[in-house]
């Protein structure tokens, strides 16, 4: 057990890791959280962590990446929380955390002012008409992206539909849904 | 006031640790509890969600606005900090029980397992926002243009849903008149 904890010590905070301050990670994230305008987040992650600074090797990120997106919660924002950790501590993985979701947060607070006290112009419910039938298609193509390798297993695509099936017709909560589905997909996917 | 901002954090709290595979498997729940609880209507919900869109960073920080309508700055705040904190603070424990244990093929076994659900309710979020946002033609044809777009090329998605807007707009501004 104590080699263990050492093991895990060691493992967090290797002597080789450059070690940022709490302001670099926080200022670094919040470059991304600015300019990552249309996604693609985790890639400017990659290249920050693995490339820019070599916070990480590629192995340490894809074994955090796969983390980040086994939990629940946005993979972005985790694998900034994770890393910040790793890097850190707890402060870290608020610095990075809050850097990451700053510019966003502040950009939609003032755009949803605006939208919320918009007068009731008929040019301005089109162009929102517009943009949600685009965001439809994003949104689309974001969820075909994901799911196109999963199409080619029927198990998948049985799992895909009865969740759909549940969520949309039958209209049950979420949770319900987890419930159901959760225990059944990890029967059918447990280790051999 | 204060009950408001207690029923936000339950509301924002519980979707943020249901959010599996990232914050859109949540955009159902989400439009109907903002419905049911909140009466924010499914077009406005769909409104904001795709003026989100256009924001830099994670793709889900339009649920500020919603706190903010409701709650004012505290209710952006409450929503922000309830969504987001919760996952984080899990996410951040089991990663260093992750470490200590090492890789198992649990951890596997889970992302595979949850994977097809999250797909699942991507789905079931494209269904509810289609249904909210897509109501005539225009609409149907921007959407499917922007999907098609996006699917062959490495467009930016902010300037396709801008040009959605701009050219939604003057087609239903013009075929107005006829």
């Amino acid at each position: 057990m104590a080699d263990l904890v050492q093991g895990a010590q060691e493992h967090r905070a290797p002597a080789d890791l450059p070690r940022p301050s709490l302001f670099e990670l926080f200022w670094q994230f919040m470059i991304i959280g600015a300019v990552s305008f249309g996604g693609g987040i985790i890639a400017y992650e990659q290249i920050l962590l693995v490339e820019k600074k070599k916070w990480l090797d590629l192995d340490d990120f894809m074994a955090t990446l796969a983390i980040s997106q086994t939990m629940p919660g946005l993979n972005s924002v985790n694998m900034a929380v994770l890393t910040g950790d790793r890097l850190c501590g707890v402060p870290g993985a608020l610095a990075a955390g809050i850097g990451l979701i700053l510019p966003g947060a502040a950009f939609v607070l003032i755009v949803g002012i605006a939208y919320l006290a918009k007068p009731d112009h008929p040019i301005a419910d089109l162009l929102l008409a517009g943009i949600a039938a685009g965001a439809t298609g994003l949104l689309a193509a974001i969820t075909y992206k994901i799911g196109q390798t999963h199409l080619q297993h029927v198990i998948s695509c049985i799992i895909i539909i009865t969740t759909f099936v549940l969520m949309s017709i039958f209209k049950l909560p979420l949770i319900m849904v987890l419930l159901i589905m959760a225990p059944i997909a990890l029967f059918i996917y447990r280790p051999k | 006031m204060i009950s408001t901002l207690i029923q936000l954090m339950m509301t924002f709290g519980l979707l943020s640790l249901l959010a599996v595979g990232g914050g859109t498997a949540v955009l159902p729940e989400m439009q109907i509890i903002l419905n049911q609880q909140f009466q924010i209507d499914h077009m406005k919900f769909v409104e904001v969600y795709s003026i989100g869109q256009l924001a830099p960073g994670p793709n889900m920080m339009m649920v500020i606005v919603f706190g903010f309508q409701l709650a004012g700055l505290a209710g952006a705040l409450t929503v922000l900090l309830s969504f987001f904190l919760p996952s984080s603070i899990l996410c951040l424990t089991v990663g260093r029980i992750w470490v200590r244990i090492g890789e198992s093929p649990w951890r596997r076994a889970v992302q595979n397992a949850l994977e097809p659900i999250s797909i699942g309710l991507m789905c079931s979020g494209v269904y509810a926002v289609a249904k909210a946002a897509i109501n005539g033609p225009v609409s149907i044809g921007l959407a499917l243009a922007v999907l098609a777009t996006l699917l062959f090329s490495q467009a930016n998605p902010v300037y396709l849903i801008l040009a959605s807007g701009l050219i939604g707009a003057s087609l239903m501004y013009f075929t107005s008149f006829t």
